[in-house]
């Protein structure tokens, strides 16, 4: 139905090159494309820092690295893949997505979007040149005091890396919320926004309470290393505990900014492949609001062993905070049960996920028992519990999303056997890679340590361990080839080859740049569904006035919409760059739409011929 | 698109605003003050670093300010009168905010050059608190915990007051250039929020560092 013909920058500013195209773009969808790109990059860089620290572990004994290498390794590995892979990930595929998903034409500030995308890879950037002042960072991701106030320079730049990457958060995540309050579809209320919108709302606000937090601490931490300050240096009069609850208030919200979105995929995959609506949407919402509300609760069950804080009370909130999380546990299965399973690639990843996630869960709650967890404080338990929740979790949806929305971002289907093959080399080598981790931490081997004792059973659990990290390792090559391949095919996908439920696939795959022609009626969650099985589509019929109710001239063509009325309001982004009027790129969008409408009302026959097509 | 962006200011309807809620507060306004919420928690986190310190200390049986620091930091004419700067000014970026509102520029104009210079003063008055802070107490940033604390905070505080003093700044020479109407002026509206709470953070500040302890 969309017609690339319409394209509005075309006829305004003539040809660019690509690469000046893609360096200036606001276009929510391009921007999400190279956030997905770059965080990717990353993953694949933390990657190869985790297959370091892992060939090391093989054995006992110092073998590859010194020690001092290691604890860059660990600590680059660490802030690697939670700032500059998860986090840019999930950004990226929100990015894309949750504009489509509301039947925006792009997100609030699109100049803004820009400006956090830049900054990621910059922050990338200073986090590893690190290495050319004399060593990277080595106090870990958590970078606790006193030992980050004592190592070299290269602190300094994790410092000044995550200071920026959290002003990225910081922006994307008003963004995000300024996007989804005030762009949202004709009859869109809050309760039938599809769930990853819900997941990437509470993300947003939990990204925006914390992220300053870090950064209050990491300026104090700053302060300390090179004015001469006494925050966390006890001859001062300072407290080393109090980086670990400046750390933690934001540290532990930051484990559900990282895992929300990742929920928010899966929900979204689930009911699509179950051929069912979600059991319980509006249980699901709350969950997710309790849990966004509970992350500020449980900061100090990291620091149970410090002696610092009040173990009931933290201890408590960390079990209710499960409870939330087992609620969406019931959504997935009840939704799956008797649900006519499609097994896709991207269910796969969905099921992979719920199997998965449901160790690393559980590894949690143990932890959540303070005598248990003074017991393996610190030790592999934690890593075992920390990677299940990440790799089982955080990657395995973010593989979902990228095979289930793949065709609607590149108009390509990527190749399902090499896909379920990929899969089920990464549900091997995760398994085989943090299971046996489990019993290392029961056994009191302790993390971050690049040596171990060679005692009965450690060196075979560490050899398998490192096995694991080697076929996850591998099960990038069939992806990474899937890719390939499929990106040099001819666009075949069609615009909804999932039979999708949400409005991202009432668009052309890849979307034009202004998203929608025309968005079908919202009346549930599952507006999609409802325009091509009937029932409601008929409704609509019969209750014309709900839609497009004031715009006289989009009336004026209401007969020939079958699909629902024109987009109204495209000018509510000239609206929000209102402080810099309509230079964005994104503006031109609102012009040609303006001036289509107004067409139309002056002469039927240029209407462009989209009728004919459906 | 000027009539576009226009008839986008103007009240809507509820049936109209169903298209993409163009009802409520303003878009970039929202943006505005979810980033206040941000910069709150950030201001959040000192605070919380002031209160865990003093407690520490306090729980220790150990005197806080310090021993040796107990006079540094009193309420003098200065912080007094810079003070009182700071918050009038807020009434002043009000006043300007409420000439806008009603179409007048040039009583907009003038309210947001009275807040400027007082901005300006204020952050002269600190610079001044500082220089005698160091040189006669010999009290600085590395005067132990609580030099840290107190420079951190206010410092900070010192940053945001020149933010706002930036933000006034564009605002005002966009005003003298006639950029802003009744209908039109969210940057004013924006710069305004932010303004109020800087000052709403010093007032906090003032009393938690000068008066509480």
């Amino acid at each position: 139905m969309a017609t690339t013909t319409l394209a509005p920058g075309a006829a305004v500013y003539g040809r660019r090159s690509w690469i000046y195209e893609w360096l200036t773009t606001t276009d929510h969808k391009k921007i999400g494309a190279m956030y997905v790109t770059t965080a990717f990059g990353f993953f694949l860089i933390g990657g190869i820092f985790a297959l370091l620290i892992r060939s090391e572990l093989a054995l006992p004994g110092v073998q590859f690295v010194d020690p001092e290498t290691y604890n860059q390794l660990f600590t680059m590995h660490g802030t690697t893949m939670i700032f500059l892979f998860v986090m840019p990930m999930m950004t990226g595929l929100a990015n894309y997505i949750v504009p489509l998903q509301i039947g925006a034409a792009d997100m609030a500030f699109p100049r803004i979007n820009a400006l956090s995308f830049w900054m990621v890879p910059l922050g990338g950037l200073l986090l590893y040149s690190g290495y050319a002042v004399g060593g990277a960072a080595d106090a870990g991701w958590t970078g606790y005091a006193p030992l980050s106030e004592q190592s070299g320079a290269g602190v300094d730049l994790w410092i000044a890396s995550l200071t920026l990457l959290g002003f990225s958060s910081i922006l994307g995540a008003i963004n995000f919320l300024a996007t989804i309050f005030k762009m949202r579809a004709p009859g869109m209320t809050l309760m039938r926004m599809p769930l990853f919108v819900w997941n990437m709302l509470v993300t947003s606000v939990l990204l925006l309470f914390s992220i300053p937090v870090l950064t209050s601490g990491l300026m104090m931490l700053f302060i300390d290393r090179n004015y001469g300050g006494g925050f966390f240096d006890p001859a001062q009069g300072g407290n080393p505990i109090l980086w670990q609850h400046v750390f933690w208030f934001f540290g532990h919200p930051e484990v559900y900014v990282l895992i929300l979105p990742a929920f928010g995929i899966v929900t979204e995959i689930v009911p699509v492949f179950s051929r069912k609506p979600l059991f319980g949407y509006k249980a699901f919402v709350f969950a997710t609001t309790a849990i966004g509300a509970l992350g500020f609760t449980v900061w100090a069950h990291h620091m149970f062993t410090t002696g610092a804080v009040y173990l009931p009370f933290f201890s408590f909130f960390t079990f209710l905070i499960s409870v939330p999380t087992g609620i969406k546990f019931f959504n997935w299965l009840a939704t799956m049960w008797g649900g006519k399973l499609k097994i896709d690639t991207p269910m796969l990843y969905a099921m992979g996920f719920i199997a998965l996630f449901l160790i690393g869960g559980l590894d949690g709650a143990f932890l959540a028992v303070v005598p248990f967890d003074f017991h393996v404080q610190d030790t592999y338990w934690v890593v075992s519990h920390l990677h299940y929740v990440l790799v089982a979790g955080s990657v395995f949806a973010i593989f979902a999303g990228i095979f289930y929305w793949f065709p609607k971002m590149t108009g390509r289907s990527l190749n399902e056997r090499m896909g379920k093959f990929q899969w089920l080399l990464l549900f091997i080598g995760t398994n085989l890679a943090f299971f046996p981790m489990h019993l290392l931490g029961l056994d009191g081997m302790v993390r971050r340590i690049v040596d171990y004792a060679p005692n009965p059973g450690w060196t075979e659990l560490n050899f398998t361990s490192t096995i694991g990290a080697f076929i996850i390792a591998i099960s990038m090559l069939p992806f990474l080839w899937n890719v390939f391949i499929t990106l040099r095919q001819p666009r075949t996908a069609p615009d909804d080859p999932w039979d999708g439920y949400t409005l991202e696939w009432a668009t052309t795959s890849p979307p034009p740049t202004y998203n929608f022609d025309a968005l079908p009626p919202v009346r549930s969650e599952r507006p999609l569904f409802d325009l091509k099985h009937g029932a409601v589509a008929a409704h609509a019929v019969a209750l014309p006035a709900v839609a497009g109710t004031t715009h006289d001239e989009t009336r004026a063509d209401a007969p020939e919409e079958n699909l629902g009325e024109p987009i109204e309001g495209h000018s509510e982004q000239a609206n929000a760059g209102d402080v810099q009027p309509g230079v964005s790129e994104a503006a031109p969008d609102a012009v040609p739409h303006a001036a289509r409408k107004r067409r139309v009302k002056v002469k039927d026959t240029d209407l462009p011929k989209k009728e004919d097509t459906k | 698109m000027t009539a576009d962006s226009q008839a986008m200011l103007v009240p809507h309807t509820e049936d109209d605003a169903g298209g993409h809620m163009s009802q409520g507060v303003n878009t970039a306004l929202l943006g505005m003050l979810l980033f206040i919420g941000s910069e709150l928690m950030f201001f959040a986190g000192l605070f919380g670093a002031y209160f865990n310190t003093r407690a520490t200390a306090l729980g220790l049986g150990q005197p806080w300010p310090p021993s040796g620091l107990e006079d540094v930091i009193e309420p003098g004419i200065v912080p007094i009168a810079a003070t009182v700067i700071l918050v009038l000014s807020s009434f002043t970026m009000q006043w300007g905010v409420w000439r806008i509102r009603k179409g007048d520029r040039t009583g907009m104009n003038r309210a947001l050059a009275l807040t400027l210079v007082m901005g300006l003063i204020f952050l002269g008055m600190q610079a001044y608190d500082y220089l005698t802070l160091v040189t006669e107490h010999g009290f600085g940033i590395n005067s132990g915990i609580y030099g840290s604390l107190f420079f951190t905070m206010t410092g900070f505080h010192g940053a945001h007051v020149f933010g706002g003093v930036v933000g006034i700044s564009v605002i005002l020479l966009r005003g003298l250039a006639g950029q802003f109407s009744a209908n039109h002026h969210i940057a004013v509206e924006a710069v305004s929020a932010y303004w109020h709470f800087v000052d709403i953070v010093w007032i906090a500040l003032f009393a938690t560092l000068y008066f509480l302890k």
